[in-house]
């Protein structure tokens, strides 16, 4: 360590480098750390903030009946799973009527169990359910039921129809059609056009679903052939990873379908890598930097499919409503729908507007 | 941070050479053998999609891609030669990349994300070393902590979100434009943390003091040599390292997330043991651990050049590790 002009007047103890050296560090590590732990905010500086969620009116939104709702989902980890729960927070607080009970989301099936026990346990009106897993939850959903509280299952389904009254979810077969459908209009006309898919993880059923979507769409549009499918991981790394290796495994292509926004971010990332504009991008889920970017229409994105997190909020309102005895506006039925399939909208430039406040971080 | 013992090396030099001439000669046949794995591959990659993978934009591609995971992998070689294991790095990896990329921290530009990225790197390998070397932990436990609490951390700071790199110096450091010569500058990065490790490993005290300690610590001990210390400086070094490839990760993918290396762990394991580390300790190669890394890039550009899905992918790469480490270990065998 070289010797500093200051250690002239140096201290008579024994091993005066190490002392000052020691000093030094400690100095230089508690400034770093507090520096560092300034640096863990995430809120900008400047209020910019826009809530994600859906300030749509409910069908009937006059005070009625006062209900509590028991909520509890996965952790959070991701940016859709975390607008799930704020959708589902933002809504109950527009009913003067509704007290919502949300758990700590987790990731481990016994935990939330434990959770939707608890909540049964205090007698909760209406149950909101997005399991972790849904098939080891159902018997969960049963007790629930049993106990005459009714269950509104979202997005991952349970085994038996016995254990919900009601099944509200996204459609992944019908996001692989539609963003088949986009491309294959796109591309009309175009002979020996190529696609090229980027999936989300293989080992999971609704990867497959969003495949075979897009697969039996490209079927009506025989001048297109898919000519690569890569599957990452739904993270940007993965996204980055396994887009630089499609691009440069095909040079030429006319149209690229991306499962997931998230990993989108590292795929645009490759494609800006790559210097690649010769082709137009559809992508999946509907995350708020994708929609900005399909806004500003200065990259090859031109279009995402929906996956809406937005159904949480529509499952508050249907639990709601199952509280109070109505029934939803609109339709001719007296009852709630024991099944709700959400469509999945392509979202463009051209409606990309109405979609932007439920776009995802 | 450098172990002060650095400069006296020199003197030793000499006769370290001696001593490691004999050692090398084998350790040179071991790269060897992966060196001819990699030969197999470029071959099968050449066949089967020749316009493809025999490209500067592929080569580009397969280096790049391997520069985040085999600056992980330098730390993690001298960590394993030293008896040692650490589970850790891909959860440090996740943390330093998100706590760089937060709107607090973008505030100061590209020195504040590297800054930040680095010492947080560095932060968790101290603190890895620390329960190591004095806390007495086993490396399994204590890196196995880590990880949990890192991974625990870094989603707490996003909350699920994923972090947009908004500096532009940052995001164009890993475009085309920033190339130096046709080099990514990431890649540069990976070459430097290459160099500078392979000599530390085989040209410094310090590596000696490693391997010793990983041979047989009690030994190392009664030489003179202070293990906890020693031990201390690795998981810091393994940090450091953590640390650097985050910066690269943030580079490479414009964002921080908390899903970021993703078992990491695994594959820097898995490639300085198919380069000819020791996972018991004593013996180790920075070389090999990179010929390693670069095996099983180059098997993932391949399989995806070839269209090959996900499931096929991972049954070959589980073969490839085993027929790789047993054509090695048969080499290896017949060299000595």
């Amino acid at each position: 360590m070289p010797k500093t002009p200051d250690s002239a007047r140096s201290d008579t103890a024994a091993r005066p480098g190490s002392t000052r050296r020691g000093l030094l560090f400690g100095g230089a590590a508690v400034s770093a750390t507090a520096l560092l732990a300034a640096c863990t905010s995430n809120e900008p500086t400047k209020k910019d903030k826009t809530p994600a969620t859906d300030n749509r009116p409910a069908a009937d939104s006059a005070p009625g009946k006062k209900v509590t709702i028991g909520f509890a989902g996965p952790q959070a980890d991701h940016g859709w799973l975390n607008a799930i729960n704020e959708n589902a927070r933002n809504r109950a607080k527009k009913y003067a009527d509704v007290t919502l009970d949300i758990t700590e989301g987790s990731n481990d099936t016994a935990a939330q169990i434990g959770q939707i026990q608890t909540l049964i346990n205090k007698k909760v009106d209406v149950l909101v359910i997005l399991p972790t897993d849904g098939k080891a939850l159902t018997q969960t959903g049963l007790a629930a039921m049993k106990a005459g509280i009714p269950v509104i299952n979202l997005d991952r389904a349970f085994a038996s129809p016995q254990a919900s009254r009601c099944y509200v979810g996204g459609d992944n077969y019908g996001m692989g059609l539609n963003a088949g459908r986009y491309i294959g209009e796109k591309l009309k006309g175009k002979a020996g056009a190529k696609v090229v898919e980027l999936a989300g993880i293989d080992s999971l059923e609704l990867t497959r679903l969003r495949t075979q979507g897009f697969d039996d769409a490209l079927k009506n549009y025989p001048n297109i052939t898919k000519v690569a499918r890569q599957a990452a991981e739904f993270t940007v790394e993965s996204g980055q990873a396994k887009m630089a290796q499609l691009l440069q495994a095909q040079p030429q292509f006319d149209a690229l379908w991306n499962h997931d926004d998230d990993q989108g971010v590292g795929a645009l990332r490759a494609i800006a890598q790559a210097g690649r504009k010769d082709f137009l991008m559809v992508g999946g889920a509907g995350a708020k930097s994708a929609m900005d970017a399909i806004k500003a229409d200065n990259s090859v994105l031109k279009a995402t499919v929906l996956y809406p997190p937005t159904m949480s909020a529509s499952a508050i309102d249907l639990a709601r409503a199952l509280g109070q005895g109505k029934g939803i506006g609109g339709i001719a039925e007296l009852e709630i729908p024991a099944s709700l399939t959400l469509y999945s909208a392509v979202v463009t430039r051209e409606n990309v507007d109405d979609y932007l406040p439920t776009g995802f971080n | 941070m450098t172990p002060p013992d650095l400069t006296k090396a020199a003197p030793a030099q000499v006769a370290a050479k001696e001593t490691a001439s004999k050692g090398s000669s084998r350790l040179d046949v071991r790269n060897l053998s992966l060196l001819g794995v990699l030969a197999v591959l470029i071959a099968v990659g050449g066949i089967t999609k020749p316009e493809q993978f025999l490209d500067t934009g592929n080569l580009q591609l397969v280096l790049t891609q391997a520069s985040v995971i085999g600056v992980v992998t330098v730390g993690m070689t001298f960590v394993i030669t030293s008896g040692g294991i650490d589970l850790s790095v891909g959860a440090i990896v996740a943390l330093a990349s998100v706590w760089a990329t937060t709107v607090a921290t973008q505030e100061y530009g590209f020195a504040g994300i590297l800054f930040t990225a680095v010492l947080v790197g560095t932060a968790c390998g101290l603190v890895n070393g620390v329960l190591i070397a004095y806390g007495r932990l086993v490396p399994f436990i204590a890196t196995l902590a880590m990880l949990a609490a890192a991974r625990g951390l870094a989603l707490q700071i996003t909350e699920g979100r994923t972090q947009m790199v908004t500096v532009n110096s940052v995001l164009d450091l890993g475009l085309p434009d920033a190339y130096v010569l046709g080099i990514p500058p990431l890649v540069l990065v990976f070459a430097a943390v290459t160099v500078v490790g392979r000599l530390l490993l085989n040209r410094t005290t310090f590596g000696r003091r490693t391997v010793a300690v990983g041979g047989n610590a009690e030994a190392a001990r009664l030489a003179g040599i202070d293990v906890r210390r020693q031990r201390l400086y690795l998981y810091l070094l393994s940090g450091l390292c953590c640390g650097i490839a985050a910066f690269l990760l943030i580079v490479l993918s414009g964002s921080g997330q908390n899903t970021n290396g993703n078992l990491y762990e695994l594959d820097a394991i898995a490639a300085a043991i198919i380069g000819g580390t020791l996972l018991t300790g004593g013996r180790g190669t920075i070389v090999g651990s990179v010929l390693g890394v670069l095996v099983f890039t180059t098997i993932t550009n391949i399989f995806a050049l070839n269209n090959l899905q996900s499931d096929v992918q991972q049954i070959a790469k589980g073969a490839i590790i085993v027929a790789a480490v047993l054509v090695q270990r048969r080499t290896a065998h017949d060299g000595t």
